[in-house]
């Protein structure tokens, strides 16, 4: 169902850099909380988090559970990679569910064609928060992904109503954080800030880690939205408009199917995944249409509470 | 390859996103996408070109007001290294986000303006740099478009920063004559400027090399305990931190500080695999050779050169937050993993970072440097700044706003 390489390349000294990096970032989400959690969307950021935190921790379990906001529009690549994967490494996993927030009338559904769950999760997340009291959450962020993003802190503190302030950061000196925080407040923390896209797919290379078969080229049925290649999926209100066709593609970014678009390709192994995000004229977020809708999408939508 | 990370210093009006922007376009570092954003943000330099700066100008009030608040970090790649910049603002009110960025740097860029010379925001920077021992300080006089590339402009400015790095006792200080502008010797060696003769900006960044010739010694600050507590892993207890300085290897003689109980470092592992030894950075698990009480919070360090381990400081702090400095608060110091209570107990004097003479007042305020005298009610471990500054840094935080409000670099036991 997914696809795992096994090749050989050479150990490259700023991976093992990132790596001690991030693990010495996990380790002190243990040290300093008292319930901490692990986001775990089922794309590969988070899975080299998983991978990671496997890495920080063994042979003891991890000392937080993976918690899952599901939109109810995900792959359904996507979901059975989260259970085969949570099944595989044998860690706790929670869901935290869109469409029982819908259900339960905590948001209401956006309607028309370009309707997505994408801002909607964000109440399911802070409400599943708030719940389980955790008081950190691990994210696979990364801050060259886009330009509010390359602002934030590794421990990043939202105020009891989920919210970032940007104005006014914790300053965060050396490798010394702070994770001290009031009643109420929680903190999102980034071990991957400092990684790109691209030192991403090197490291699963390096790390051999199975990834969804979404991330590499397939056939599949989609439509074109906006100038972009969609999923064709119900959860797209296709109608009679839409020309469905066949394509060869893959998902370059994985997130919810209204939101991440296609790209043709023809990468089918992980080195020509590499070679064709060297290649890429386009950055890695040109396929989110949650960032296109204006300049500074992802900084309102982090100040309100996502990820 | 490797990383290397480098902070650049400077205002708007000195180039410093031109220069960042420059970088990052004859690296091929730029993608379509964001570029068209930048087009489509439509914001101009006054001669006319694509203003390069919104690139790292993440936030709105940023882009807005067009400065830079907050320090944001961006990558590039070439053949040979991996490299994160941190832009800091320039602005003197924001001397903190400076320190920030230079606290993850490990190369300062100096920017100097060809046709000013040495200003007062040079003589600041320069002194951070030092105050947080920066590994290398490269001063790139910039604008040598507007100067007709003239050496003697050079040479000049170049004699003026010799003056401020004595007087600051900077070492290994290098010179670059640049514009970012057009681009000469960023990435390109100029050939409008033959009479200089060394490498352009980025060779530069891409050949230096910080490999102490004599390594110090090892310390292991304790994060996290990693007890399995499973029928077949029933005694496992495995001590997990990153390392610090020099190699640290099997059979080593240790102390676990505080306290000074001693053991031996039985193994050493990573994700499972056993090492002969860990490197500066690594992140590991070690097992000691004796069951002795350890716990987050504490520093393994060899026999053979322990640290130190004290109650009573002295240091140099920078202050972050915009409520002073108040001598009758208790407040918390963070270094490494280990977290305690403290008391100021004396404020010997600031220093005016414009002419770095020091100031006898007792109020320190935002954006404030000055020596202090800490009182603690555990042991610090600790080295001294002048010959350890990796092993002597910390954070004061405020506990009734959890807020980080001070950089502190420990001097001295006293």
């Amino acid at each position: 169902m997914w696809i795992t390489y096994n090749n050989e390349i050479d150990k490259m000294d700023y991976l093992d850099h990132l790596e001690a990096e991030a693990i010495y970032i996990l380790r002190e989400v243990a040290g300093q909380f008292e319930k901490p959690a692990l986001l775990f969307s089922g794309g590969k950021d988070s899975i080299t988090l998983v991978h990671l935190a496997q890495k920080a921790f063994k042979p003891g379990k991890f000392p937080f559970p993976l918690v899952h906001i599901d939109t109810g529009h995900n792959f359904k690549e996507t979901i059975d990679f989260r259970d085969w994967l949570v099944a595989q490494i044998g860690e706790k996993l929670i869901v935290g569910s869109v469409q029982d927030s819908i259900d339960q009338g905590r948001v209401r559904e956006q309607k028309g064609k370009n309707a997505s769950r994408n801002a909607l999760q964000t109440v399911t997340l802070l409400d599943t928060i708030e719940k389980y009291k955790f008081d950190a959450c691990i994210g696979g962020a990364r801050r060259d992904e886009e330009k509010a993003r390359a602002k934030e802190r590794v421990f990043s503190v939202r105020d009891e109503f989920g919210q970032w302030d940007p104005k006014r950061q914790r300053a965060e000196l050396w490798d010394i954080l702070n994770g001290n925080i009031n009643q109420g407040e929680n903190v999102r923390v980034f071990p991957i800030s400092n990684w790109t896209e691209l030192d991403v797919w090197n490291y699963i290379k390096r790390e051999n880690i199975a990834l969804p078969s979404l991330y590499f080229s397939h056939e599949r049925e989609v439509v074109s939205r906006n100038g972009q290649w969609m999923a064709a999926d119900q959860c797209l209100q296709i109608d009679n408009e839409d020309i469905i066709t066949c394509k060869m593609v893959r998902f370059r970014t994985v997130g919810d199917m209204t939101c991440t678009a296609a790209v043709c390709s023809e990468a089918v192994h992980i080195d020509d995944i590499i070679k064709e995000i060297k290649a890429s004229t386009i950055s890695e977020r040109g396929a989110r249409i949650d960032d296109k809708v204006s300049e500074a999408a992802m900084e309102e939508r982090k100040k309100e509470g996502y990820f | 390859m490797d990383i290397l990370k480098f902070i650049t210093a400077g205002s708007v009006d000195d180039g410093k996103s031109t220069l960042i922007g420059r970088l990052l376009y004859d690296t091929d570092s730029i993608l379509e996408d964001q570029l068209e954003a930048i087009k489509k943000a439509n914001r101009k330099n006054d001669d006319g070109t694509v203003d390069l700066a919104i690139l790292t100008d993440g936030l709105k009030a940023e882009r807005e007001q067009g400065i830079t608040i907050d320090v944001a970090y961006k990558y590039f790649q070439t053949e040979k290294r991996k490299f994160i910049i941190a832009d800091a603002p320039g602005h003197i009110e924001y001397t903190r986000n400076m320190v920030t960025g230079a606290s993850n740097s490990d190369l300062i860029i100096i920017l100097i303006d060809a046709r000013k010379g040495v200003i007062e925001q040079t003589k600041r920077h320069s002194f951070l740099a030092q105050l947080l021992s920066l590994k290398k300080v490269l001063v790139c006089i910039n604008k040598m478009d507007m100067v007709d590339y003239e050496q003697a402009v050079f040479e000049n400015i170049k004699t003026e920063y010799e003056k401020l790095a004595s007087k600051l006792n900077l070492k290994s200080v290098e010179y670059i004559p640049v514009s970012a502008l057009k681009g000469d010797n960023i990435v390109h060696r100029s050939e409008r400027m033959d009479w200089y003769t060394g490498e352009p900006l980025l060779s530069f960044l891409e050949s230096i090399n910080f490999e102490a010739k004599t390594p110090k010694p090892w310390r292991f600050p304790i994060q996290w305990v990693v007890r399995p507590q499973t029928a077949d892993l029933h005694d496992y207890r495995g001590y997990a931190g990153r390392l610090v300085g020099d190699n640290m290897r099997i059979g080593e003689e240790v102390y676990i500080l505080p306290g000074g109980a001693r053991s031996r470092i039985a193994s050493i592992e990573l994700a499972g695999e056993t090492l002969e030894y860990a490197e500066n950075g690594q992140s590991v698990i070690i097992h000691l050779t004796d069951d002795v009480d350890v716990s987050r919070g504490d520093t393994i360090v060899p026999v053979e050169q322990p640290a130190i381990s004290e109650k009573n400081l002295e240091a140099n702090i920078c202050w972050f937050d915009t409520k002073p400095l108040d001598k009758g608060q208790i407040y918390l110091l963070r270094n490494h993993s280990s977290q305690t209570k403290i008391k100021i107990e004396d404020i010997h004097y600031k220093i005016d970072v414009h002419n770095q003479e020091p100031i006898y007042d007792e109020t320190v305020s935002l954006n404030d440097i000055g020596k202090i005298s800490i009182k603690a009610a555990k042991e610090i471990v600790f080295d001294k700044h002048n010959l350890y500054p990796e092993n002597s840094r910390a954070i004061i935080i405020d506990p009734r706003t959890n807020i980080t409000v001070a950089a502190v670099m420990i001097l001295d036991a006293v």
